[in-house]
């Protein structure tokens, strides 16, 4: 335990300023590795300037401040605390009323529809303690069915100003959806927010559909379907649902594919002859390259960020575990060396750490490493975790858990690289495989 | 419909049996014994009197021959129990030759999604390579591997996790006469 949290601090190290904030100080909340005191805010309802805006400006700043306060690094302050309203956009803030409720953020907002529909959106945040506006005002315009991006947008504005990280509410998940007895599961693809919401059916239930994994564009989703009665990789175009199987060998199974950062090759499992190794396909040339040759299982493979590299697991050293060799294969090192098993290795969108599932002592573990296999953390511990997926950030983890018994069934989980801020995600049904797109545009 | 409906019923029945009866097949005699038959469904062990059964019927190679063999924990090696099987499988086979086989390879629950497929890959390609060895023309066999994806017992024990690790002999006439 001393030996993990001994990690935790050189991990962290680069952030040794305390997360208080007061008037001498610009608002800032620093993630460290220490127990974080949440962050207070305020965000009263957003002025409705036109009067079909008002179910708008209510709903608007409710998904604010859950986007907000769902990181666990801020907390609001009630509207039943609120010693001053705000009664127009433009209207000066009463610095000492939100002070003396201890709000060191406020957040305020307007919101107006015309009659098409469409929403404008603006908003400020004020740093209450120094009496001055963090950031510029910024206006969002957009669609009535859009708002809980423009939302998003404002949430995730807020987050980043405060913070200093890269923003992340703005995004979409793509996963399995199951219902049905645990030994006959229907599974389908579906996508949703981040949050949860605006979910969408991608594929009905008639065949088996596994690890949906987005485009770096979010346009295109790949994912392994028993549509032909074998495993096999498809391409599905969001827009428009359609899809279509990518070329493999006949006798061949197919599954765990990957989009390489360019999104113009897919990286992954081909198993022939009952052995697994890992290719590359160039989409538009449909030309396979063979990265691996062991009669070692090889899956699991996932691009860095920069398209270079590529970590995978292999079992060649007699058990799972992790090794990064070149995106146009040749030599791997193995980069996992504890106890257990590692595998399902997700390369961090920042570069700087590998995400794995792993297995020790009956348990399953979420943790993260650096990618020469030091400082490696355990994030999580079930019956059965596995999966995960980066926030585009590169701070937050979604994974499957999976519960035990005749009865059981998986869920979506988030939790943070520091392991705190373990949370259950809401979905309509049981829920796996899940893969966090790049943040929208 | 109402058949999977009673299929689902029944194979929750049997689940929930294999979990609080372990000895269940203590006898070391269940292993494709007739229980539950290859395509997921379900049959009732009381209905089919084996010795009527046509020799020549996938319900004999299913019941009686047996359709299924068992893999230790991460293994794809064909145990002693398991190599008798196959030989009735491939003797079948050998008699039956306007059968084909589709070997479906399973894990239990304890591994990730992925590796599971690929051990379940292994699996089938084991019985594959076996029944090869013993005269089955290779290209009457295709390998598929579900993972951990089509549990046969539901339960999170050894109890459960023992009949999952499997490889099932899917036959069905080829068209080819």
């Amino acid at each position: 335990m001393r030996y993990i949290l001994a990690l935790l601090v050189l991990l962290m190290g680069g952030f040794s300023t305390p997360s208080t904030v007061n008037a001498q100080q610009p608002l800032k909340l620093t993630i460290t590795d220490g127990v974080i005191e949440p962050l207070p805010f305020a965000v009263p309802t957003f002025q409705a300037e036109t009067p079909n805006a008002a179910q708008f400006a209510t709903d608007i700043a409710r998904v604010v401040a859950e986007d907000l306060t769902g990181t666990g690094l801020f907390r609001e302050i009630g509207a039943d605390a609120f010693i001053s309203t705000i009664s127009s956009f433009g209207a000066p803030i009463q610095y000492p009323d939100w002070r003396a409720i201890n709000a060191q953020a406020l957040i305020n907002g307007a919101v107006s529809a015309d009659a098409n529909g469409n929403l404008v959106l603006k908003f400020r945040l004020y740093d209450v303690f120094s009496g001055a506006e963090l950031g510029s005002g910024l206006q969002f315009a957009g669609t009535a069915q859009g708002w809980r991006r423009m939302a998003h947008k404002v949430a995730d504005e807020v987050y980043n100003r405060i913070t200093g990280e890269d923003k992340y509410f703005d995004s979409r998940v793509v996963f399995v959806s199951e219902t049905g007895p645990k030994a006959d599961r229907a599974k389908r693809l579906a996508v949703m927010d981040y949050d949860g919401a605006n979910l969408q059916y991608l594929t009905d239930s008639s065949a088996i559909v596994l690890a949906p994994r987005f485009s770096p564009t979010r346009d295109r989703v790949l994912y392994t379907s028993y549509e032909s009665g074998f495993p096999r990789i498809y391409v599905l175009d969001v827009a428009n649902v359609g899809q279509r199987a990518l070329d493999v060998p006949d006798g061949t199974m197919s599954f765990a594919p990957r989009f390489s950062p360019d999104g113009q090759r897919v990286v992954f499992s081909l198993t022939t002859g009952g052995n697994t190794d890992i290719y590359t396909l160039d989409i538009a040339s449909g030309q396979r390259t063979r990265l691996t040759d062991t009669p070692a299982i090889e899956t699991a493979p996932s691009y860095s960020p920069d398209g270079t590299r590529i970590v995978f697991e292999s079992d060649r050293s007699g058990t799972q575990q992790l090794y990064v060799m070149p995106a146009g294969g040749g030599e791997a090192t193995r980069i996992s060396f504890g106890s257990g098993r590692y595998g399902t290795p997700v390369w961090s969108p920042r570069g700087d750490l590998v995400a794995f599932t792993k297995q020790s002592k009956g348990r399953f573990h979420i943790g993260v490493m650096r990618l020469d296999g030091s400082e490696e953390r355990l994030l999580t511990a079930s019956f059965l975790d596995e999966g995960p997926t980066w926030a585009p950030n590169g701070r937050v983890i979604m994974f499957t858990r999976e519960t035990q018994g005749a009865n059981g069934a998986p869920a979506l989980y988030s939790v943070d690289i520091s392991g705190r801020n373990l949370r259950k995600l809401r979905t309509e049904t049981a829920a796996s495989d899940p893969s966090w797109s790049p943040l929208q545009k | 419909m109402s058949t999977v409906t009673k299929s689902i019923a029944i194979l929750a029945l049997l689940v929930t049996t294999a979990c609080t009866n372990p000895d269940r097949f203590a006898d070391g005699s269940g292993l494709g014994s007739g229980e539950i038959n290859n395509g997921g469904g379900l049959s009732d062990p009381n209905a089919i009197n084996q010795s009527n059964l046509d020799p020549s019927s996938p319900q004999y190679f299913n019941q009686t021959v047996g359709n299924r063999v068992l893999f230790a924990v991460d293994q794809s090696t064909v145990s002693a129990e398991g190599a008798a099987v196959l030989d009735g499988q491939a003797s079948w086979l050998a008699q039956n030759p306007s059968y084909i086989a589709v070997i479906e390879g399973h894990a239990d629950e304890q591994g990730t999604r992925e590796y599971n497929l690929a051990l379940g890959a292994r699996r089938s390609n084991a019985v594959r390579e076996y029944l090869v060895s013993k005269g089955v023309a290779d290209n009457r066999m295709r390998t598929l591997t579900y993972g951990k994806e089509r549990p046969l017992e539901a339960c999170s024990t050894e109890a459960c996790y023992s009949k999952n690790r499997r490889a099932v002999t899917i036959i069905s006439a080829s068209g080819l006469s």
